[in-house]
């Protein structure tokens, strides 16, 4: 006997909304099993990632800021993905962009500037990432370059540019030798919304972000040229649909909204530039776009979800001692079952009887 | 040993993980399956074989806890890949942030453990040749593992039967399906051996080059590898020339910063990542868009349709 996957013909629209909460539920039971035979107790574990968080006002806070880049960074690279284009370097786009708008920040710093700062420092921090985006679409479309590999190797550039930025030219002088740069002005800060503690308003961006993709995709031209090329990129073609104007359109998209996460992660929480400003936010979004299906909402709940985990992950490694690269390969495998799981949903397993 | 004797050393060695890499790389998109968790199995080969060779005080043990490790992570993705039909770029990114976070998981109780040097294996009268000598023939045996690999693999695709129906299997999986071929086995056994060697690859980085563990210490090894299966125009031998270019200027760029040019070291450090960035373009763009050399079912799953 002999397993056998099969095209399905009609593809269930239940199924495809089901099929990232199963792969979910597949990937606590094997993190289960794993936190197991490392001798702890996988029900104390589920406690301390998911329960406990869920349980205090004070995680409920931090998870909606660790979700604000996620989602925000998803939602562009949803864009990509539809269009079938594979931008994986976010995480530099995001850098880039922290530090097109931190260059203000920093310029304006002591000057007694205004509040124009701070949505100039924004609009830089999306110029800055889409100019970084628009290279692998770039240099694809003009020489052929594959954008999987351009987009990761600029992910080191970047991370390098930075930390050369806060040891060098931007590092702050009465900062005791420490790499990092001097802490923003209040008007260069991010405000905090009344009442919700550290919880700035980054958040509110996040939402805008999704309800203005979800009337991007669903009610204009580009956005059903996007979902053509994607789906049936023969039939974008024989529409006329300009593939080149698409790349470039998508890659400084998720590129913008990268760069844009970057500024508002360090001008919301982190007030300075440091060495490092993410802790991979730009390589977790590519999951919580698949975990979201490349829907809007989808990727809100995914991106919370996300955050929820890597909320749980720090407790667990005060808590349990567990080390908090474990919330890193839990995601690793979250996107395996969640790609796993997309293939069962257009495709049916079938038994086959082998006859000796 | 002279100081350029020293360098040209040196550069074998930082050639040599990059070559196993891209060699395994090589076969399994050979046969039509891109894998781009190289980074990923790499740090789980990198891990197990330093945790081997340090619980049981062999480098042989962790050459095969290195190589088990690499090849397990290759069958969980061939499992995702071949057997789900999942998608192959974003389950092998998977399988790297997987690789990443499981080898941290591993490696953190050996953090700042050290392992004895690895005997080298001096080739009689050919190490001491002038010049060339000592880099290429006084080296640990993973170089000339490394050597022979290239040369196997060579004779093997172009050479023998086994090898023109990885090919084929590479090239147009349907016609390939419908001649009789196990597409999927084919491929299973592909991807496998490119685990071995990115776990062999990994193994060599925490054994002989550094000989301790760190986290991360793949530093985007993988992600080379898998741009010089690209350089190479899927062909071994232009994967030796391309892995002991980069080599070359990983090497230098370590001279130069100790040297003190006056630049930067992160500009410097930045110079491998920018010459494969380079490297890409010159090579697609001589290539032209087509993709010339490209396997031609590469990246797409095979289901069966029948």
């Amino acid at each position: 006997m002999r397993i056998e996957l099969a095209p399905r013909t009609q593809v269930s629209p239940w199924g495809r909304a089901l099929a990232p909460v199963a792969a979910l539920i597949v990937s606590f039971a094997i993190a289960g099993l794993v936190i197991w035979l490392m001798g702890r107790s996988p029900i104390a574990a589920f406690q301390v990632y998911i329960v406990d968080p869920l349980m205090d006002p004070w995680s409920l806070r931090e998870i909606a800021m660790k979700a604000t880049p996620l989602v925000i960074i998803a939602i562009g690279l949803s864009y990509c993905f539809r269009a079938n284009l594979w931008n994986i370097g976010a995480e530099g786009q995001f850098i880039v962009g922290a530090i097109f708008g931190s260059g203000l920040a920093l310029a304006v710093h002591g000057s007694g500037a205004g509040i124009w700062v701070l949505p100039a420092m924004l609009i830089l921090a999306m110029i800055g990432g889409a100019l970084y985006g628009a290279i692998p679409a770039f240099l694809r479309l003009r020489f052929g370059v594959n954008e999987i590999l351009t987009s990761l190797f600029l992910v080191y550039v970047a991370q390098l540019l930075l930390d050369y930025l806060v040891r060098g030219p931007w590092r702050d002088p009465m900062g005791f030798n420490f790499p990092q740069s001097v802490v923003f002005d209040a008007a260069a800060t991010l405000p905090a919304i009344a009442g919700m503690g550290r919880v700035h308003i980054g958040v509110i961006f996040a939402l805008i972000a999704v309800a203005v993709t979800m009337i991007v995709l669903g009610r204009t031209l580009f956005g059903y040229r996007l979902r053509v090329s994607g789906d049936a990129p023969r039939a974008a073609r024989f529409a006329g649909f300009s593939q080149a104007r698409t790349i470039v359109t998508v890659f400084c998209i998720s590129g913008g909204l990268a760069g844009l996460a970057g500024m508002i992660e360090v001008s919301g929480v982190l007030r300075q530039l440091q060495p490092s400003i993410s802790p991979g936010y730009g390589f977790t979004a590519i999951i919580v776009a698949f975990l979201g299906r490349l829907n809007p909402i989808g990727i809100l709940i995914a991106g919370l979800i996300m955050a929820l985990i890597l909320i749980g992950g720090e407790n667990a490694q005060i808590i349990l001692r567990l080390p908090l690269d474990l919330a890193l390969a839990f995601q690793g495998l979250v996107l395996l079952c969640v790609l796993s799981a997309d293939a069962l949903v257009t495709n049916r397993l079938r038994i086959v009887r082998v006859r000796a | 040993m002279t100081t350029f004797e020293a360098i040209l050393f040196t550069v074998v060695m930082a050639s040599t993980p990059l070559l196993i890499a891209a060699i395994g790389e090589l076969v399994a998109e050979r046969a039509g399956v891109l894998n781009l968790g190289v980074e990923g199995m790499m740090a789980m080969g990198a891990v197990s074989a330093f945790v081997g060779a340090f619980l049981f005080q062999s480098t042989w043990i962790g050459i095969g806890f290195g190589m088990l490790a690499g090849g397990l992570m290759a069958a969980l993705f061939a499992v995702a890949v071949l057997g789900f039909a999942a998608n192959q770029v974003g389950a092998g990114l998977a399988l790297t942030i997987l690789g990443l976070g499981l080898s941290g998981v591993i490696g953190a109780p050996f953090v700042g453990e050290r392992l004895p040097t690895t005997p080298r294996l001096e080739i009689p009268y050919l190490s001491d040749l002038p010049i060339l000598g000592s880099a290429l023939f006084s080296q640990d045996i993973f170089v000339y593992l490394s050597l022979l690999l290239v040369a196997g693999v060579a004779w093997f695709l172009m050479g023998t039967r086994a090898g023109l129906r990885l090919r084929s299997v590479g090239e147009n999986h349907g016609s390939a399906h419908s001649l009789g071929l196990p597409v999927l086995k084919v491929r299973f056994m592909a991807v496998v051996f490119g685990g071995l060697c990115a776990g062999l690859a990994g193994a060599y980085l925490s054994l002989v080059y550094t000989r301790f563990w760190a986290p991360n210490m793949t530093a985007g090894r993988g992600w080379i590898a898998v741009a010089l299966v690209v350089f190479a125009a899927w062909r071994p031998g232009w994967a030796l020339v391309g892995a002991y270019i980069f080599g070359t200027a990983t090497v230098l760029q370590l001279h130069a910063q100790a040297a003190q040019f006056g630049l930067p070291s992160q500009f410097l450090s930045a110079v491998p990542y920018l010459a494969t960035i380079i490297a890409l373009v010159i090579l697609s763009a001589r290539r032209g868009s087509s993709g010339v050399g490209a396997p031609g079912s590469l990246g797409q799953p095979f289901v069966p349709d029948r």
